[in-house]
């Protein structure tokens, strides 16, 4: 296990290499002049060229190459061309918000897919399935932005009970979470329930059957623990999505996430923001396939004794 | 065992009554029929059947596809609820270790939890895929005695390594934490046996356990089953389509036929005078080793039908098989042919071992003659088939057919060379393509080769090759107008004539046929081989026959190679292997078929062990290959001493 662990680790360095190497060529590919382009359209010619030396603009592309990972590995990205304050700082700030509220979003769509993902399967056919089925549908087919304003009017403005918009409290969470996740919940109970349903015909269903392993320990012991395994690629992956903050969402309550952020950015042209933002958004996903795959081993001994 | 006194005291009044009166049924089924929901409303496939078993009586139920033998077997166990289907009619009376009688059929099926696994145990088909691959081996027999006998985790595990030391696993401590996937099928299957037999059961259902395992772990299976059986007193439900395997364990035959028994009896009378016409035409295709004995050519199955046997017609005596052209030249040959695969680990992919499949194996087919390539799983006698054919790039040696060295031909030679050499499958149903016509799948061939099948004259290309399909579709036995089905509308025996067709289409003058009929019923893998058989003589075909079965190959083949550990062991021709077999491992291999004879069961119930050994080295340990030395007339053995002494 230990040895599977370091090995996966080993293959995330050439991937994040490749990465950075994409980040860093992002700024050069855009048209145009980058020192130009930090100095501002009315600056002078020797302006420019001041910009270009401050920024080792003039050194061969290697040694810029070489500055920007050695800064990258410290976290260090340097200033927002709109708030001219530190990008680290600024994505700092904004990432903690959309973290939180996608683990609380994932963690109540997660179980709430998979009761509904097992129920549907189990009961496959009757009534309880296709009531199932048909919420889940629903469940994909709402515009977030729709419900989102929906549950603002009814909760905030008609009933009071919860505020509109904002951070900071738990009460702040609520809404905002229920309507992210509310699409990973119906993902994730159609997915649930078609994983179970393919375990649910294995053989070594049957087997546990005639051992006389009651049905309760039947589903959620032999059925469910097989089924996890594609189902955990299925987390990975709806995480790995939300991380990157959900623009509509955030939008619609005020959240002060990286959703927003990333709108405002791409709208004000900063560029070193959004490079910082494109690599941590790829260091999001890479950390979650690892997770995955540990998850994976554990789930299934076949990956860990290979 | 921990047993209260009162089920002990039940069960010494049991063992008092049995000793004074015949013996009590442990099972009694009466009437079942079983229902499953079909398109146009409920199916029958199990109708008023009825049959018993007797404390430490072994009945086997015998049958083909569809004949209703598994579902009655699901139907006794309650399973067959979970499977969609639905017991219609009929009582199925069992009377448990507290002596009380129980009608299983009644009750809803999640109330017979208690019951299940405890009571009656079942061991399934494929080992490979009825074991949890999530969960230890330790904890999937530890689970049942903790549900069942109430122990505790500590205890359970003891009694796992117990029920593993019974049914003679090497090392059983060691198994206990490993996983399925690190398991042998027929280390597998003797895992199912010790979780199935650690309650012990009253009744323990077999349904084919032996089917999915090569011939001699399934002779070490079937003795542990008996010597159990003798050990714990059980009854034995033995499902099973194979009737060698039937004259090796049963006492009791109940006969099955599209959901009907058709006839019920000792063993012996059922083999000896069979009464149903079924029975009489399932038993003259049951392939029976040492059936050609004294023989030189192979002879086709003489089969019935149904109907003939009813009229009481002796089948016309088959014509023996001389199609040999021995003075042309040989059409293939194979000399020193090597076939390695390397084993990469680690995450550099770095060379850590290799497959040794194919070591320096040579033979030579004639035109017309038939070579069967037998061994067991892990032999190399498939991997010899995909490079003949090319499908695997060999490691050394020289392929030649029809006088052309294949190994240095360019890819143009290849595809003419694939035109003339032509490969069938094992597994019909995987081998035909579910979107296409069965017109099309035969004429493929045709259109890739670009084949001109011969044309009247002014005929279009398009209509040769429609003329030409419904030519082939009429030598396999079918109906021109089945070009246009899909596959899904026909049964195995007949796609696998369909693949036969499709291996026809470019005339070739090889066929390796590559465990063709082994996943037919015996009815109509008969059919298929006598099909292969009247090819070969209207056409002039030679055969690569690979297969596992002994019986199947005595009737077919002209010459036979054995296979074992990527060597050829023995060859010769087909009499001399099987009348006279020179090499330990041929001789352990024809010992180990079950014999569809009661009369001839194996008396010795010394068990045996031991597993195949695996074909993959370490890097640098090249195996020894030793000469082949004659022992007769075109009879060539190995001497030396893998798979057995001298």
């Amino acid at each position: 296990m230990l040895k599977y662990l370091v090995g996966r680790l080993a293959g995330i360095l050439p991937v994040l290499l490749v990465i950075s190497v994409f980040v860093f060529g992002f700024v050069h590919l855009l048209p145009g002049d980058p020192a130009r382009l930090v100095a501002g359209p009315d600056a002078t010619q020797k302006d420019v060229e001041l910009v270009r030396q401050d920024l080792g603009l003039d050194q061969p592309l290697w040694v810029q190459y070489g500055r920007f990972l050695g800064n990258a590995v410290q976290g260090e990205f340097g200033r927002s061309m709109k708030s001219k304050r530190p990008v680290s700082q600024e994505i700092g700030e904004r990432f903690l918000p959309t973290f939180y509220l996608t683990v609380v979003a994932m963690v109540w769509a997660t179980l709430a897919g998979l009761l509904i993902g097992v129920a549907s399967a189990t009961r496959r056919g009757r009534w309880q399935d296709h009531v199932g089925m048909v919420v889940a549908v629903s469940g994909i087919a709402f515009p977030s932005f729709w419900l989102g304003l929906l549950m603002i009017d009814l909760f905030s403005v008609k009933l009071g009970w919860l505020p509109t918009s904002g951070y900071g409290t738990w009460q702040h969470y609520v809404m905002p979470s229920l309507t992210l996740g509310l699409g990973v919940a119906a993902v994730m109970a159609r997915f649930t329930r078609s994983a179970f349903i393919e375990i649910a015909r294995e053989d070594y269903v049957r087997t546990a059957r005639a051992k006389g392993v009651p049905a309760r320990l039947v589903v959620w012991k032999h059925t469910l623990r097989n089924a996890m395994i594609p189902i955990i690629t299925m987390v990975g992956l709806q995480f790995g999505f939300l991380l990157g903050g959900s623009i509509v969402v955030e939008t619609v309550f005020s959240w002060p996430g990286l959703g927003r952020l990333l709108v405002d950015s791409v709208n004000y042209r900063d560029y070193t923001v959004i490079q910082a933002e494109i690599l941590l958004f790829s260091l999001e996903f890479i950390v979650i396939n690892l997770l995955v795959d540990v998850l994976y081993a554990l789930a299934n001994p076949e990956i860990r004794y290979s | 065992m921990s047993r209260s006194p009162a089920a002990a005291a039940a069960a010494a009044i049991d063992a008092l009554t049995r000793s004074a009166g015949p013996a009590p049924s442990l099972l009694s089924v009466e009437g079942l029929s079983v229902a499953f929901a079909g398109d146009d409303g409920p199916v029958r496939v199990v109708e008023d059947l009825s049959f018993s078993v007797a404390p430490g009586e072994t009945v086997a139920i015998v049958g083909e596809s569809g004949s209703g033998k598994s579902v009655t077997s699901l139907s006794v166990m309650r399973l067959v609820d979970y499977a969609g289907g639905r017991i219609v009619g009929g009582r199925i009376r069992f009377t448990g270790r507290d002596g009380r009688e129980r009608d299983l059929a009644a009750p809803s099926a999640d109330s017979l939890t208690g019951m299940r696994g405890n009571d009656i145990a079942m061991v399934f088909q494929e080992p490979m895929t009825s074991l949890n691959p999530v969960f230890t081996i330790g904890d999937q027999i530890a689970e049942a005695v903790m549900l069942h006998q109430g122990l505790d985790r500590k205890a359970a595990r003891a009694e796992a390594l117990r029920m593993l030391e019974k049914v003679r696993i090497p090392e059983p401590a060691r198994l206990l934490d490993r996983h399925p996937h690190q398991l042998s099928g027929g280390m597998r299957q003797r895992v199912m046996i010790a979780m199935a037999l650690s309650c012990r059961p009253s009744l323990l259902i077999a349904d084919e356990p032996t089917t999915a395992l090569d011939v001699t772990i399934q002779a070490q299976i079937l003795r542990l089953i008996r010597l159990l059986q003798d050990e714990m007193g059980m009854g034995v439900i033995f499902i099973t389509h194979d009737m060698g395997v039937v004259a090796e364990v049963a006492d009791r035959v109940v006969v099955m036929w599209r959901g009907k028994k058709v006839e019920e009896g000792p063993v012996e009378e059922i083999f000896r005078a069979p009464q149903h016409p079924y029975t009489k035409a399932l038993l003259s295709a049951v392939p029976k080793l040492g059936a050609l004995s004294g023989q030189d050519l192979p002879v086709r199955f003489p089969l019935l039908v149904v109907d003939d046997a009813k009229a009481g017609a002796a089948p016309p005596a088959p014509p023996v098989q001389d199609t040999v052209r021995g003075e042309a030249a040989p059409l293939l040959e194979v000399r020193d042919l090597t076939t390695r695969f390397d084993v990469r680990k680690g995450i550099f992919g770095s060379l850590k071992a290799r497959v040794h499949a194919v070591e320096k194996v040579s033979f030579a087919v004639r035109p017309g003659e038939t070579l069967a390539l037998v061994g067991e799983s892990g032999c190399g006698k498939s991997t010899t088939g995909r490079t003949i054919m090319g499908l695997q790039a060999a490691t050394s040696g020289a392929i030649r057919f029809d006088g052309v060295d294949t190994t240095t031909l360019d890819s143009n030679g290849q595809a003419k060379l694939k035109e003339k050499i032509q490969y069938i499958f094992q597994d019909p149903f995987a081998s035909l393509n579910p979107r296409m016509t069965v017109g099309f799948s035969i004429a493929e061939p045709m259109l890739v080769h670009d084949y001109a099948p011969a044309a009247a004259p002014g005929q279009s290309r398009r209509r040769a090759i429609e003329a030409r399909v419904a030519e082939l579709l009429t030598q396999v036995g079918l109906r021109p107008e089945h070009a246009r089905r899909y596959p899904h509308e026909f049964s195995g025996g007949q796609r696998q004539r369909i693949c036969i067709a499709r291996a026809l289409a470019c005339d070739p003058k090889l066929i390796i046929a590559d465990e063709a009929v082994a996943a037919l019923d015996v009815s109509i893998q008969a059919q298929v081989v006598n099909l292969l058989m009247d090819l070969q003589a209207a056409r002039g075909l030679s055969y690569l026959f690979i297969s596992h079965d002994m019986a199947v190959v005595e009737r077919v083949s002209h010459r036979v190679a054995v296979m074992y550990l990527g060597q050829i062991v023995e060859i010769g021709p087909r009499r001399a292997v099987f009348e006279n077999p020179q090499h330990a491992y041929t001789r352990r291999l024809m010992a180990a078929v079950p014999v569809a004879d009661p009369g001839r069961r194996t008396r010795d119930l010394r068990l045996l062990t031991g597993e195949i050994p695996s074909p993959i080295r370490a890097l640098g340990d090249e195996p020894a290959v030793a000469p082949l030395v004659a022992v007769g007339p075109d009879h060539f053995v190995a001497r030396h001493a893998i798979g057995g002494d001298f």
